[in-house]
């Protein structure tokens, strides 16, 4: 303990105490902090960069993800306006179909209806010329009778056959 | 296959120097052994010691004299004024300066200045010591002087680490970089496990610089220019004194609650009576006990070292036969290496115990925390 105080300089503790405190007071301001905060600065931006790289990364998931819905929407779309279109088809087709049907039931119907009056108005008509026809046969016939019988029978055949089925 | 040769060639070197340094010119009797033990022990003692001049080299010259090549350095005293004068006019020791109408000589023995008169005649006490008037010393001395030259390179260095962000967008360049990483370490591994991460700014400039002055200054010591300035008790103190004051002075509530009420609410006052009045001298103590350790153990680990490696060099010279300084000279440069593991590892302790103790210092315990909660809640 002896040999250590001897050894003990005040002059050596005064200059290293003042030297010491000179140079932790320069090195604080001239380097210490201008290398702390460098470096905090940069570990700041290295973070910040991985974090925006990170956020860019999800952002573009998010993007993808974006995109691949629309086209599945789209594309659900699409789809769902075919099948509109094809039924719209199918149904035209049939309404066509079924116009027309009852449009030439209609007109067979009226076919049908003119042929009947048409019919009859034929049988009226052959019905009055069968009349007149026997008519005059029978006025042709009474006529002939007046003047020769055989005469008159032969008229009244060939008469006849003259009107069989004109 | 070129290692193997490399350490072969390297081996037969270190026997072949080892066996030359033992030259026939030394007397090889008992007594000149004894004699010879005696110089290297002085010879490592005034090693260790603290000089008024800068040696870089002695020899024994032809006229059988000590001769030294360095150069002098400022001799400051006080002694009823002033006096500042080259150490070179002392001539190591031969001669005696006057100043100021007062005479001062150097003594050969411990390197320390003392009056005299105009003889210089410096007369000893029966243990050696010197029983003049010692000046007040503040000599710009060997140990001053690599201060300053260890605190311009560290001013250099780093200043030109700081620059080279500036000037390299953040990215270290220069010499300064090897340094970056030692300078993250002490943040992240030594600073912030210790202080917190809220505190430890505070505190970084002083264990940066103790850190780096410490490892530089050990490592300088271990050149051969004789330097041992962190062995050497003035500087430890000072740096341990530094690191007492920080402590003390940025001590929080919390800190001093520790030492002067250390068991806290746990148990009623009347129970804690005696218990204090043995716990607070303990915590007292300890206030003025962790930075003494600071100071001894980096005083006497740099100083052993010292002591380790220059024995061990003289023992060369004390066995002068081959095998003996062969293997002299092996074990020292292994004690080399451990030298230089030791003089980081004793920067490293320095630092890591100071930012302990700053650790308790700024401590503000949780409960504490969750109290002052509480009163911003309420």
């Amino acid at each position: 303990m002896e040999k250590l105080l001897g050894e003990f300089s005040i002059g050596l503790f005064f200059w290293q105490s003042i030297l010491f405190i000179a140079l932790l007071l320069l090195l604080r301001k001239y380097a210490w902090k201008p290398i702390l905060n460098a470096v905090s600065e940069r570990e700041e931006g290295i973070k910040n960069a991985l974090a925006s790289a990170e956020s860019a990364k999800r952002e573009m998931e998010n993007l993808q993800a974006d995109n691949e819905k629309l086209l599945k929407e789209a594309r659900a779309e699409r789809d769902a306006m075919m099948k509109d279109a094809r039924e719209l088809k199918a149904k035209m087709v049939a309404d066509a179909r079924d116009e027309a049907k009852v449009e030439a039931d209609k007109m067979i119907t009226n076919a049908q209806a003119a042929i009947e009056s048409e019919k009859k108005a034929a049988i009226a008509d052959i019905k009055n010329q069968v009349a007149s026809l026997s008519l005059e046969i029978a006025e042709k016939v009474v006529k002939e009778e007046l003047s020769n019988t055989d005469k008159q029978l032969k008229l009244v055949e060939t008469m006849l056959g003259d009107a069989k089925l004109n | 296959m070129q290692k193997q040769t490399l350490v072969k060639i390297l081996f037969i070197l270190t026997i072949a120097f080892g066996t030359f340094s033992c030259t026939d010119k030394m007397d090889n009797s008992e007594e000149a052994k004894a004699e010879r033990k005696k110089e290297v022990s002085e010879y490592v003692k005034h090693h260790n010691l603290d000089t008024h001049d800068f040696t870089l080299y002695s020899y024994k010259g032809e006229d059988g004299k000590d001769h030294s090549i360095g150069f002098p350095l400022p001799v400051i005293l006080w002694s009823d004024g002033l006096h500042v004068f080259s150490s070179g006019k002392f001539h190591h020791g031969e001669e005696v300066v006057e100043s100021n109408g007062k005479y001062f000589a150097l003594d050969t023995h411990s390197y320390k200045i003392f009056e005299t008169d105009q003889t210089g005649k410096i007369s000893y006490d029966e243990d050696h010591h010197a029983t003049n008037v010692k000046p007040l010393d503040f000599s710009i001395t060997k140990s001053v002087f690599m201060i300053i030259v260890v605190g311009l390179i560290m001013f250099f260095l780093f200043r030109g680490l700081a620059k080279s962000y500036v000037k390299n967008g953040s990215i270290a360049s220069g010499p300064g970089r090897f340094f970056e990483p030692i300078v993250l370490y002490i943040r992240d591994d030594i600073a912030i496990p210790n202080i917190g991460v809220e505190k430890h700014k505070r505190y970084m400039p002083f264990l940066l610089t103790v850190f780096f002055f410490v490892w530089f200054l050990n490592l300088f010591g271990l050149t051969p220019l004789g330097i041992n300035v962190t062995g050497n008790i003035a500087i430890t103190t000072a740096l341990a004194i530094m690191t007492f004051l920080l402590t003390n002075f940025t001590g929080t509530k919390d800190y001093w609650k520790h030492i002067f009420d250390p068991l806290g609410d746990s148990m009623p006052w009347i129970a804690k009576i005696p218990l204090y009045i043995i716990l607070i001298p303990i915590e007292v103590l300890g206030i003025f006990i962790k930075p003494f350790s600071l100071l001894i153990r980096l005083y006497a680990n740099m100083q052993a070292g010292h002591i380790v490696l220059g024995s061990l060099l003289g023992l060369i010279y004390v066995f002068n036969s081959w095998l003996g300084g062969t293997l002299s000279f092996g074990l020292s440069f292994a004690i080399s290496l451990i030298e230089l593991l030791v003089a980081a590892l004793q920067a490293y302790i320095f630092t890591m115990l100071s930012a302990l103790y700053f650790g308790f210092a700024s401590e503000s315990h949780d409960h504490a925390e969750e109290h002052e909660g509480e009163i911003q809640h309420l």
